[in-house]
């Protein structure tokens, strides 16, 4: 029993060590897969036009790395007006979405009025309807309201998601309905409530909501290359697309790297600081796109 | 099986910036549990119990120490060689299998020689859900059933497979009072009808002394006292486990031993042989005290508690560490007439002085 | 009563903004599209046409264009979403398993869901492009195995959609990872105590155990994958350019789009068709999906 005992014990421990490096090596090639592509975009963007050019065997260094990419990604290119309207894009449809969102949710959340529950069930219904199909029809409204090359015409349909609105009156649900009546008691109204009481307490979804916008406002493609032809309105997706068609001249994929760093930086930048709480509210209520 | 624990002691390593400090949690556990019998580990949350249970399951290793299983060394033998059945507080049930799936599922893990077969499993379920009597539930869900059934299934689960050891966690503490005082029993006679050495966790004294051939009585990881349990109680080893046994809890008073006399303020008590001069404090079980005018001790009555058979009389006194002491006698002899200032005699047998910085016994004859 | 009714119509003001962007961005256009679809010869600029009828779906039904975008796009549904749900169920089981460098490797992990998938495209492409100066690092790759390289991007229809299936695993994962970690980390961890002390196989572990616990977010991760999938278009775009149909690579929602605007565009109705094609194949997926998982996760 004894010696049983100790070639059990002995083949348990050999067993769980190999167990553990065999783990820590798979973990380590998925996390080099996905961390190439960025480290060779780094790379890329700082080797010479000339340098990379010569590489026929492409180095996974260079000794003499430049910033004359990054100057080229500006200048050569309207880089700095891609990224400034992918700005203003993405504050004011986020700021709009938050308004909007937020008066809905307190509405159906707070609010008694007749036929709420159905209104609210129409609501919820449309969760399914896929942007591709109200893409074309909002398409040609906007065109026949004269709004294509335009902030306007890419903010408004953008705006509203039945999803937040979900997401948020279930969390506005859950403050106790005694702070209500407590308010009401004591005279405050709706309107001072909401902003007082009922906002600070949903802070954090409302975070959570507002940095899912921003990604996928940062991120959207396609509404603005439906609804933009012209340089000036291009969002960075479109100018990234623009600039890799009729941008550097095709060969000149250094400077095409700047550009994609530079687009790149600004999420990951946000991703590096508030990476708990983004990851933390895409569990809770995200899917890509 | 006879278990025997050799200086266990178990330290978790602080993490970096909540908990700097490495946290011992069971610290050099030395004993040796009997075969076939019931052993309760006693003591508050926190003492340590859980993680002693987890040792001897095998969940956790020790740092230092070692367990036996009769006469084999264990300690690093993983927890499924070991032949041990574990009763989780809030039970393990596999939420998507049946009860019959659930009490199978151990049997289906034997590999080799001891496979079983279809019919070989059926019958030793079958059997260890008579032994629980839940022969009827074994096509419900666990979430179908009320929680002392779920309890039953629990157990059942952990004896289909004949361990050498069951092990309990806080095996009541989730059913409410009535089926625990059922449930209590019944684990007195599977205990008793499979012969099986069961070392169960509880933080309830009632409920260890009640069913245990033996209590051991742990705080901050370790151990005070082993012995059976009313061995324990009317001699424990320091005031801890004078104060953890015992409801009402033990009163506890201030007091002085001069010439081998105990005094409580000025009331001269009784004789304590053997007992140097000086400073104790005395611990007095509130059944240690007989009503009497001309008794020694004499205190502040302050209200009387009827409580059927027993009446507990709240009362002062000058001496008190206890904040309430209190004594209990029978009803019949609480009257009207009993005068705010009462007197008692003590049971000397009831009356334990221990060191008033160590709180170790002091013995007395 | 006057005070019932005007906080009746404090209500529907809180609701009016919602409202109104929602009808006019999404309920109507949704009619709409039903509209345009059965509109024969739509023409845009002249806003007539010549007839109702079904000729717009046959005519989507039968456009080569169409055909291909359709076989691309199920070949990427089947491809993509069984192979990243494995993938990802088996990183987040190592994940579980580990407590140092945890944190590190799960955020690692989801960096690709913050990024610009179009931006992101393009590194994938350079490093799988063969070009006059260079083979591009995946075939440098490939000639150290002895393998002759293959041009992934202007190339073969498999090298094609292989570095494309590639791409969209990489960009869906960090999604899955996430959501399949946490629903990992939610299982009490005494049912696996409770395994360990009944001497359980790892393998029956997960399948007896982990497996059912968890298989209502698998489930969840399979449908919105299906349907995510079958919406494929900017990744796409990332890889091989806006002129997918020339590539051979397009996919349903990009035939919508091109049949809307760009090289081939101009025609409202044959884009709605389309888009009703694809709402009605997702739907019913989505519908078989739903129904066995149903049957499936019964607890």
């Amino acid at each position: 029993m004894e010696e049983n005992y100790q070639q059990i014990i002995k083949k348990n421990k050999a067993v769980t060590t190999g167990k553990t490096v065999l783990l820590y090596l798979g973990l380590t090639v998925w996390g080099v897969v996905v961390l190439f592509p960025f480290y060779w975009m780094l790379l890329t963007s700082v080797k010479s036009y000339s340098s990379y050019n010569a590489e026929y065997v492409p180095k996974l260094y260079t000794l003499a790395p430049t910033i004359r990419n990054y100057i080229d990604a500006f200048t050569a290119v309207p880089l700095a007006r891609y990224f400034l309207n992918t700005l203003i894009f993405t504050v004011l449809t986020t700021l709009f979405m938050l308004f909007v969102t937020i008066l809905a949710a307190f509405a159906f959340a707070r609010l008694s009025f007749k036929g709420k529950d159905i209104v609210f069930a129409f609501f919820l219904s449309l969760m399914m309807i896929p942007n591709e199909l109200v893409v074309i029809t909002n398409f040609v409204t906007v065109t026949n309201l004269d709004l294509r090359n335009s902030f306007a015409g890419l903010i408004l349909p953008s705006v509203t998601s039945v999803f937040y609105i979900y997401l948020l009156k279930e969390n506005f649900e859950q403050i106790p309905e005694e702070l209500y009546k407590a308010a009401k008691v004591d005279g405050t109204s709706d309107w001072r409530y909401l902003w007082k009481v009922m906002i600070p307490i949903c802070r954090p979804t409302i975070v959570t909501i507002t940095i899912l916008k921003v990604i996928e406002c940062w991120n959207s493609y396609i509404w603005p290359r439906l609804i933009t032809d012209d340089a000036a309105y291009f969002l960075v997706s479109n100018g990234i697309q623009e600039i890799r068609e009729n941008g550097f001249g095709r060969e000149n994929i250094p400077a095409m790297m700047a550009a994609v760093v530079v687009i790149s930086l600004p999420l990951v930048i946000l991703f590096l600081i508030f990476h708990k709480k983004i990851m933390e509210g895409v569990s809770r209520g995200g899917t890509k796109g | 099986m006879k278990v025997v624990l050799e200086h266990l002691t178990k330290v978790f390593p602080g993490r970096e910036k909540k908990n700097p400090k490495d946290v011992v949690a069971v610290s050099d556990f030395h004993f040796v549990i009997p075969d076939g019998k019931l052993v309760g580990l006693l003591g508050p949350s926190g003492c340590g119990k859980s993680t002693a249970l987890n040792l001897i399951s095998g969940l956790e290793v020790p740092t230092e120490g070692r367990i036996f299983f009769g006469d084999d060394d264990v300690t690093d033998l993983p927890p499924e060689h070991r032949g041990v059945g574990l009763v989780f507080q809030n039970y393990a049930l596999y939420p998507h299998l049946t009860v019959r799936q659930n009490i199978r599922f151990p049997l289906e893990n034997l590999k080799g020689d001891a496979k079983l077969s279809k019919e070989e499993m059926e019958d030793k379920v079958l059997e260890a859900a008579k032994v629980v009597q839940i022969e009827g539930l074994l096509d419900r869900k666990p979430a179908e059933m009320s929680g002392g059934q779920q309890q039953r299934v629990a157990i059942a689960r952990a004896l289909v497979k004949k361990p050498k050891v069951l092990l309990l966690d806080e095996p009541l503490s989730n059913l409410d009072a009535r089926l625990r005082l059922q449930t209590r029993e019944e684990i007195r006679r599977i205990q008793c009808e499979t012969g099986i050495t069961t070392i169960f966790v509880t933080h309830d004294q009632e409920e260890a002394m009640s069913i245990s051939d033996s209590i051991v009585v742990m705080k901050e990881g370790k151990v005070q006292q082993v012995g059976a349990p009313q061995e324990v109680y009317d001699s424990p080893a320091n005031l801890f486990v004078a104060k953890f046994l015992g409801n009402p809890q033990i009163n506890v008073f201030e007091g002085t031993v001069t010439k081998e006399r105990l005094y409580i303020g000025d009331d001269d008590l009784l004789e304590v042989k053997g007992v140097p001069d000086g400073k104790v404090l005395v611990g007095i079980r509130p059944e240690a005290f007989i009503w009497n005018r001309e008794g020694a001790f004499c205190c502040d009555k302050k209200s009387v508690e009827v409580m059927g058979r027993d009446s507990s009389i709240v009362f002062g006194h000058a001496g008190a560490v206890t904040t309430q002491p209190r004594a209990i006698i029978d009803s019949e002899l609480v009257s009207e007439k009993m005068e705010d200032q009462v007197r008692f005699d003590l049971r000397p047998k009831k009356v334990f002085l221990f060191h008033p910085e160590t709180e170790e016994r002091i013995s007395f004859s | 009563m006057k005070k019932r009714s005007s906080s009746q119509f404090k209500a529907w003001l809180y609701l009016l903004p919602a409202a109104l962007f929602l009808a006019v961005f999404l309920v109507y256009p949704l009619i709409d599209v039903l509209i345009y679809s059965f509109e024969e010869g739509f023409n845009f600029a002249s806003q007539t046409y010549q007839g109702t009828g079904l000729y717009n779906y046959s005519y989507v039904l039968h456009d080569p264009y169409f055909i291909q975008a359709l076989k691309n796009t199920f070949l990427i549904v089947i491809i993509t979403v069984p192979l990243s749900t494995g993938l990802a169920l088996l990183i987040s089981l190592g994940l579980n398993k580990i407590k140092a460098l945890k944190d590190l490797f799960q955020t690692i992990f989801f960096l690709p869901y913050v990024t610009n998938t179009l931006a992101v495209g393009l590194v994938f492409m350079i490093l799988f492009k063969k070009t006059a100066y260079t083979d591009g690092m995946i075939n440098v790759l490939l000639h150290a195995f002895g393998s002759p390289g293959v041009d992934f991007i202007e190339g073969p229809y498999w090298a094609k959609m292989f570095v494309m299936c590639l791409y969209t695993i990489w960009v869906v994962l960090p999604f899955k990872i996430l959501i399949l970690t946490s629903a990992l980390a939610s299982v009490n961890p005494m049912y696996y105590k409770a395994a360990r002390v009944d001497g359980t196989s790892p393998a029956r572990i997960f399948f007896r155990i982990t497996l059912p616990m968890i298989s209502p977010m698998i489930f969840y991760l399979v449908i919105t994958g299906f349907i995510g999938a079958f919406k494929a278009y900017s990744d796409e775009v990332a890889l091989f350019g806006t002129n997918l149909n020339a590539a051979g690579m397009n996919t349903i929602v990009g035939y919508v789009y091109d049949m809307l605007y760009g090289d081939s565009g101009g025609y409202p109705s044959y884009a709605s068709a389309a888009a009703l094609i694809l709402f009605i194949v997702i739907l019913t997926i989505t519908a078989i999906n739903l129904l066995v998982s149903n049957k499936k996760v019964s607890m």
